[in-house]
């Protein structure tokens, strides 16, 4: 079965910057540069050292659910610009220019979806719009999710990537973390399973709330997870960090994580969660 | 001998003057006494009309004031009988987190909050103020404690955020705040928070989920610090960010507790004496022991389902968007 066959129901746009133009690409893993056919023919992983390039939350839905059997749901919910937002530029400038690059209208998307024939709810966050920050639309999403997931006695399925909570939504976003760890706090009371997927990368506000409360916590391999950035920790301690630092394999040895998934087995080893859970 | 921020100067020099010329007075120089009078009332228009529109950047400065009461002493002034408990009984005791029984005027209550240090020697032991893992441990270990025998829950809001070190990764910063936020939605007793200085981001948070929320009227509550802000979205080619950028973030950010009531995000404002709650904090301490009293007397009313509800109501309603219908 084709682990990452282009749905046509699901557009995958060329926009996006995941990968740079041209014929090659530099791996951010062992920095060598690779033919960027070869690349995508792999799922987006590096044939060389295993790293998993970020991908949009199209591919992602496409890699996880059967064709042709993801609902979208809540599409139509935007983000306001609740505090008037003004730096060197305009929150409201940035959220339309991110929605023209990638034809999202925010950070994530959420439906319901099939998996090897299994109903669940799933959510994909994507990186590329606004470092898939948290803001007001972010969390009401997640928390319908959660809801519709306990009103329809599904499993929630949520592939987390984000920078943290989007500071131009202020305390609101920061008020996000509280509103979706109460959403899946009535999830677990509900008894649904809640798997969540840890992708490159996953910190703050997200980190700090339903990311690290799956029933479940699967993360790609040398995903960086973690509350606080590199570069905050380094210069609060002025000490180098350790090389494997906030990497997906340091977290499973802390006991933060259950397992380490490769994007090829992610959907097969979902789907063996899933029946087990049934 | 107080210490005074930039903006206080001009009060400072006043108070400076009358400490003075109290030196000089023995009470019996009629003329003295009528000065230090003029001067004390020229000091308190000064101060009232500085503190009547302090920037959100003096806010926030006001709000780290090195003389700003801290969570032990308003457990001073608020609740007898205090005991401390300590211990995340999976680590080790984080001192930057403080958590203890009490009685709140002879009910027995349970008290938490974070415990930043006053001078060089104590700031280092609390860290700043700044949790690691195992304070949000201890925090919901006392939680737990004080549901299991049906104590209301008090918490003092205090720091610049959840500290970011190696350690505290290693031991799941994010997992132990995001555990709190879980558990704290769906504890069956009352929890009323208090926000007495700096609410900073996710760290202030993780004691911040609760039944009633209140701020203090010069606390600052916000995603992240002005500094962190601007060094972000302020940074311009080869310029450090400095200070009036930090304003022009900290207004942005909109931190204020005016800011927050007006959001809907805190139930009401706590007013402070003049010139901020270290310039009298048993003034500032009656102030919160009347919010807490009221707060009480409706919340142990309240059966726990309809408590429980009504706290993921209240999280539930918090956010700002539009939802297209066609
Ligand atoms: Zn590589």
């Amino acid at each position: 079965m084709p682990w990452f066959k282009k749905d046509r129901a699901i557009k995958v746009t060329s926009k996006k910057a995941k990968v740079p133009e041209g014929l090659w690409v530099k791996c951010d893993g062992c920095k060598e540069i690779i033919y960027k056919k070869e690349v995508e023919k792999n799922l987006k992983v590096c044939p060389k050292c295993n790293y998993h390039f970020r991908i949009s939350s199209r591919e992602r839905i496409a890699l996880l659910s059967d064709n042709n059997t993801f609902e979208e749901m809540d599409a139509k919910l935007s983000s306001k610009d609740p505090l008037g937002f003004k730096s060197v530029t305009s929150y409201r400038d940035k959220l339309k220019e991110s929605m023209a690059n990638t034809g999202l209208n925010e950070a994530v998307i959420s439906g319901k979806a099939e998996i090897d024939g299994i109903p669940v709810i799933l959510v994909v966050m994507d990186f590329f719009f606004m470092g898939g920050s948290m803001g007001s639309v972010v969390g009401e999403k997640i928390t319908r999710a959660a809801e519709m997931a306990v009103v329809e006695s599904l499993p929630l399925i949520i592939v987390c990537s984000s920078g943290g909570a989007r500071m131009q939504e202020g305390i609101l976003s920061l008020m996000q973390m509280a509103k979706t760890s109460a959403a899946i706090g009535r999830l677990k009371d509900a008894g649904m399973p809640y798997i969540s997927i840890l992708s490159d990368p996953t910190f703050g506000g997200v980190t700090a709330s339903f990311a690290m409360l799956g029933d479940i916590i699967i993360a790609e391999p040398k995903s960086l997870v973690g509350f606080a950035g590199q570069r905050v920790i380094e210069q609060t301690i002025k000490q180098q960090l350790p090389n494997d630092f906030q990497r997906a394999e340091f977290l499973l040895g802390h006991g933060m994580i259950d397992m380490i998934v490769d994007r090829k087995h992610m959907k097969e080893t979902l789907t063996r969660l899933l029946r087990l859970l049934q | 001998m107080h210490y005074y921020l930039d903006f206080e100067q001009p009060v400072a020099e006043l108070e400076r003057r009358i400490e003075d010329l109290r030196r000089l007075s023995d009470g019996r120089d009629i003329n003295l006494t009528a000065e230090i009078k003029r001067l004390e009332k020229k000091a308190k228009e000064l101060r009232t009309e500085i503190f009547s529109s302090l920037t959100p950047w003096q806010k926030t400065l006001l709000a780290r004031h090195p003389e700003r009461p801290y969570t032990e002493d308003y457990i001073h002034f608020l609740f007898t009988d205090f005991l401390e408990m300590h211990g995340d009984r999976r680590f080790s005791d984080d001192p930057a987190v403080v958590a203890g029984i009490g009685r709140f005027e002879d009910a027995p209550v349970v008290v938490i909050g974070h415990q930043k240090g006053r001078g060089t020697k104590e700031r280092i032991i609390r860290n700043f103020g700044q949790p690691h893992p195992e304070g949000y441990r201890k925090a919901l270990r006392v939680m737990k404690f004080a549901e299991h025998f049906r104590m209301p829950i008090i918490t003092f809001i205090d720091t610049p955020g959840a500290f970011p070190g190696i350690g505290a990764e290693e031991r799941g910063q994010g997992e132990a705040i995001a555990t709190n936020l879980l558990e704290m939605s769906k504890l069956k007793t009352p929890i009323i928070v208090v926000v007495i200085g700096e609410g900073g981001s996710g760290g202030a948070l993780a004691l911040g989920v609760g039944d009633r929320v209140f701020m203090l009227e010069h606390s600052v509550y916000s995603v992240i610090a002005p500094e962190g802000c601007a060094a972000i979205l302020w940074k311009k080619n080869d310029r450090e960010v400095g200070p009036d950028d930090y304003a022009k973030a900290a207004d942005a950010l909109k931190l204020t507790a005016a800011d927050l009531r007006k959001f809907g995000v805190i139930d009401g404002i706590i007013e402070e004496p003049l010139g901020g709650a270290h310039r009298d904090p048993k003034v500032a301490a009656d102030a919160i022991a009347v919010i807490i009293r009221e707060s009480l007397q409706e919340l142990i009313k309240t059966p726990i389902p309809n408590l429980l509800d009504e706290r993921y109501a209240r999280l539930r309603a918090v956010g700002s968007f539009t939802e297209r219908m066609d």
